[in-house]
């Protein structure tokens, strides 16, 4: 099936079956492997993508479910102020360790930003609890959400 | 990428954090290549049986199967493992646990290979099984490797100081506990995988998941018959590893795959389930523990016998069951101890290395029993600890003197003179209805390196480029510690250079020399100091060449300066693009080996070990931990957490706290809900729905201090600081609820039912343990 989607903000046009699953037709077909894959089953949020702005788990995503909509990965970043405004808090905060986790943290992260922007610790750590990771302990990725916001808002980077 | 010099104990940001943010580093999940196949493996998915058919008609006629493989397909011993080579790459006579591999599949796709996998099918006549330590150990239990001497028992050994016997006979106050922990997983996010290929010459190639890429080709070598020099491994950056890519996960299986792909790429990537089904665990243990002490709270003598589960395979076993007794006394001062240990084969899932090998099962123990001698002896737990904490020249509970820094002390204190302890009664105080509040700490060591009999090797190369810019390559695999980033810490220090001008090569057999596997908090440690050799050197080599472009008569007018040498005097200076051009390739680069010392005097006990014992370097922690318990379900949740850790000097603060904050967190799943439930053999927790590590909503706001204590052979005084945070949740924890609630939780995972239970029953006799 032709389907038609703009990704990271450029119109795109692919020929797939209908049911592949978008976290595939991303990384296998389109060499966007910044998308992780941990689970396939919806519960560790590695594989998290932005559909019209929104947080979406792409493992549970099928391709037809794109056709008109606008998706955001990781790579989309340059052109999404929030994304690229995380990535570097990220980076900064020591959020990062072995990373797998990351790009779908900081979508899940993006959203939270964008949906409701309560930045208390409490509000994105409760924002960010369908995103596993094994490496951090979370309260790095809590200081560069928040630091991220802050510098969103023109206000005080820590 | 910055312009600054990265320098040693200054906060540098971690060279690879941006690439992974920007989803822009490539792991070995994510390389594909041209015409790419599909590998996976057919599980037994009985716990113990023989095998009597494999019928893979259907499966190898099916549109889009490339092969299906037997065990009858692999061409060398087809046996792997790191001391033993026990475990079979594909079964051909037994299977002994579920996740055992029988066939092998390469296929054009995932859907193909998955449909191809339930057509084979498996014709295994089940024999009866042992689950379980003491079934075991039985006199007439089934054997897991039939014709095994020893029956079920992989290692047995025993470690003594002094008369243990005797010494807890005139202890006038002995306590008595039990203690068990199950298996638990390391469930990094990216599960084993890799991709591999044969070049037109027929040579192998694996890019793969890994964190020991040169002994990878040791195990491919051998278990396939193909000699080490036709086999090359890739070793990217790792999505986590944590112990459990350590040994062979799809390595062997790859490679045979590869052979017969006919030159295209193919790839094998557990799903999740597979990965808890298949993976390496924390081996689950149980533990017996006596100890004795005088009325003024100084330890007399420690008894115990630890028992632990190894699984199917030998694996790891004995040297994880050799690091729990080497740390059975815990980080105190005991002059009589008896420690028995015992490992066994079970048709359990296979136990292996996972952060604080063997360690983080005695910690609970040592843990509890000393607060419930603190109880018994009606002194304060922290005071009994400082009384009996080792310090620097005395000898621990397996005979060894310590000659190096041992900051267990120092770790104390900090935690006595912080705000959290100091404020423990007024905060136990204000807890809400229905709710108690409980502080718990515990004192921790662990070893690092390989121990005795096991040179802990690491070979630094450092190299000049055309460029005249610096490259590192990289032996030991970064799953995530950041080892990457203090190597660039270590070059900038000696070789004054700015962050984009220093390059680091990850893992590559043919690039990067044997530096040791992953592991055993040695990574920074070993490969740190060969580095410094190295740099050092290159850093005479470039001001030698300096010297004959500037006319210096001496090195020491010399300067070695960001992408320059300067000669001050003659107000001359010389890039080092230039120097690199005058230099022949081999004067660019620098070599260095380095050997991590062990004890000097090896103790007369503990003869049964072969590898792996004793250590002379350890790290050390005290953690303090306040937990809230819910009086009505029992469950527990951790408000507040301190970790004081001695890992010698901190050569990246951020780095540091990164280790101390993940490995607590790891440390707070194995206390409140970490359990690989079993059910003879069979997993009963095969997702993340059902076996549940910490979300962010379970782990709180964790104070981490530095007590440094530089370490005398440390690369800048560093030791590893991997490992010993893993150790110290369960028991704080555990001691913290017991504090609560007045109960013994002497069983991980303390889950909500668990906890409640031992409320409702508390002064029945039935569990006094
Ligand atoms: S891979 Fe999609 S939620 Fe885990
Ligand atoms: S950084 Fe490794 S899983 Fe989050």
């Amino acid at each position: 099936m032709e389907i038609r989607f703009v990704l990271n903000g450029k119109e795109t046009q692919v020929s797939t079956a209908p049911d592949r699953r978008v976290v595939d037709l991303l990384r296998e077909d389109l060499g966007l492997t910044g998308t992780k894959e941990g689970c396939g089953s919806g519960e560790c949020g590695a594989c998290a993508v932005l559909v019209n702005g929104e947080s979406r788990l792409s493992c549970l995503m099928l391709a037809a479910q794109l056709d008109g909509k606008a998706l955001t990965t990781i790579e989309g970043a340059p052109e999404d102020g929030r994304l690229q405004a995380l990535q570097e808090a990220f980076v900064r905060c020591g959020a990062v360790q072995c990373g797998f986790c990351s790009p779908g943290m900081i979508i899940a992260a993006a959203d939270l930003l964008g949906a409701r922007p309560d930045t208390g610790r409490e509000a994105i750590r409760e924002g960010l609890s369908g995103n596993l990771c094994r490496c951090t302990g979370y309260a790095k990725i809590v200081d560069a959400v928040q630091a991220a916001f802050e510098k969103l808002q023109g206000g005080p980077t820590p | 990428m910055s312009q600054d010099i990265p320098r040693i104990g200054r906060p540098f940001v971690r060279p690879d954090a941006a690439s992974k943010a920007a989803g822009a580093e490539k792991y070995a999940a994510d390389h594909y290549g041209e015409g790419l196949l599909w590998a996976g493996a057919k599980r037994a998915g009985v716990a113990h049986g023989r095998i009597r058919a494999v019928d893979i008609g259907a499966a190898a006629a099916l549109p889009g199967v490339v092969a299906v493989l037997t065990g009858r397909d692999v061409p060398g011993t087809n046996r792997q493992g790191i001391v033993h080579k026990d475990q079979p790459v594909l079964c051909d006579d037994v299977v002994r646990h579920c996740g055992d591999p029988v066939a092998l599949v390469l296929a054009e796709d995932r859907l193909v290979l998955r449909k191809a996998l339930d057509l084979i099918r498996l014709g295994i006549e089940p024999l009866p099984g042992v689950f379980g330590i003491d079934e075991a150990l039985l006199p007439d239990a089934p054997l897991v490797h039939e014709g095994s001497p020893n029956g079920n028992i992989l290692l047995q050994a025993a470690l003594r100081k002094g008369d243990a016997e005797a010494a807890l006979r005139s202890s006038p106050v002995v306590v008595e506990g039990i203690f068990e922990v199950p298996f638990i997983s390391h469930a990094f996010l990216e599960t084993e995988n890799g991709v591999a290929w044969q070049e037109a010459d027929g040579r192998l190639v694996l890019v793969v998941s890994t964190q020991a890429p040169f002994r990878d080709r040791w195990e491919i070598g051998h278990a396939l018959g193909i000699p080490m020099d036709r086999i090359r491994i890739i070793g990217p950056y790792l999505g986590g590893g944590f112990g459990g890519k350590d040994g062979a996960t799809v390595q062997c299986l790859l490679a045979l795959a590869a052979l017969h792909a006919g030159g295209r790429p193919v790839k094998m990537w557990w799903p999740r389930e597979e990965s808890f089904l298949a993976g390496y665990k924390r081996h689950a243990a149980r533990m017996h523990y006596r100890i004795g002490a005088s009325e003024n709270g100084e330890l007399q003598a420690l008894d115990c016998r630890l028992s632990y589960d190894t699984g199917a395979y030998a694996h790891l076993g004995g040297e994880v069951m050799a690091l729990g007794m080497e740390h059975a006394s815990g980080p105190y001062r005991i002059p009589h101890t008896r420690i028995e240990g015992v490992c066994v084969y079970t048709n359990n899932p296979i136990g292996g290395a996972m952060r604080g090998f063997g360690v983080a099962q005695v910690s609970f123990a040592v843990e509890r029993m000393m607060d419930r001698m603190a109880a018994r002896l009606g002194i304060d737990p922290l005071a009994l600890r400082r009384k009996n904490a080792l310090e620097q020249g005395d000898t621990n509970g397996c005979c060894v003197r310590l000659t190096q820094s041992t900051g267990i002390r120092a770790c104390l204190e900090t935690l006595q003179k912080h705000p959290l302890w100091r404020g423990r009664e007024a905060w136990k105080a204000a807890a809400g209805p229905f709710k108690k509040r409980g502080v718990g700490m515990a004192a921790l060591w662990n070893a690092m390196g390989y121990g005795r009999g096991l040179p802990d090797s690491a070979i630094a190369k450092v190299e000049l480029t055309r460029e005249g810019a610096i490259r590192v390559y990289n032996g030991v695999s970064d799953m995530g510690q950041g080892n990457t980033s203090a190597l660039f810490q270590i070059a900038g220090e000696i070789l004054r250079q700015p962050e984009t001008r220093i390059e680091g090569v990850q893992p590559d057999t043919e690039r990067t020399y044997p530096s040791g596997s992953a592991a055993a908090g040695r990574t920074t440690y070993t490969y740190g100091n060969a580095l410094i050799q190295a740099c050092e050197e290159l850093r005479r080599r470039i001001l030698g060449w300096a010297a004959l472009m500037l006319f210096a008569d001496t090195l020491d007018d010399l300067e070695l300066l960001p992408e320059r040498v300067r000669y001050a005097k003659a107000k001359k200076e010389v890039s080092l693009r230039d120097i690199a051009a005058m230099m022949r390739d081999e004067a660019r680069v620098c070599i260095s080996q380095f050997i991590m010392p062990v004890a000097a005097d090896a103790p007369d006990t503990g003869k049964e070990f072969v590898i792996g014992f004793p250590h002379l370097l350890f790290s050390h922690a005290a953690h303090l931990a306040l937990v809230e318990v819910d009086e009505l379900t029992g469950a527990v949740e951790v408000k507040r957490y301190l970790a004081a850790t001695e890992a010698g000097r901190v050569l990246n603060p951020q780095t540091f706290e990164q280790q101390v904050e993940g490995a607590v967190a790891q440390g707070i799943g194995y206390a409140l809900s970490e359990a690989v439930r079993l059910e003879k053999g069979r997993i009963l927790t095969p997702d993340f729905a059902t076996y549940i590590i910490p979300g962010a909503l379970d782990v709180p706001e964790i104070v981490s201090i530095a007590v440094e204590a530089p370490e005398a052979t440390g690369p800048f005084g560093l030791k590893g600081v991997g490992e010993v945070g893993m150790n110290g949740p369960l028991p704080a924890i555990a001691n913290a609820v017991s504090d609560a609630c007045g109960i013994e939780p002497n069983h991980a995972p303390l889950t909500g039912e668990k906890v409640l239970a031992l409320i409702q029953g508390k002064g029945a006799a039935s569990h006094a343990e």
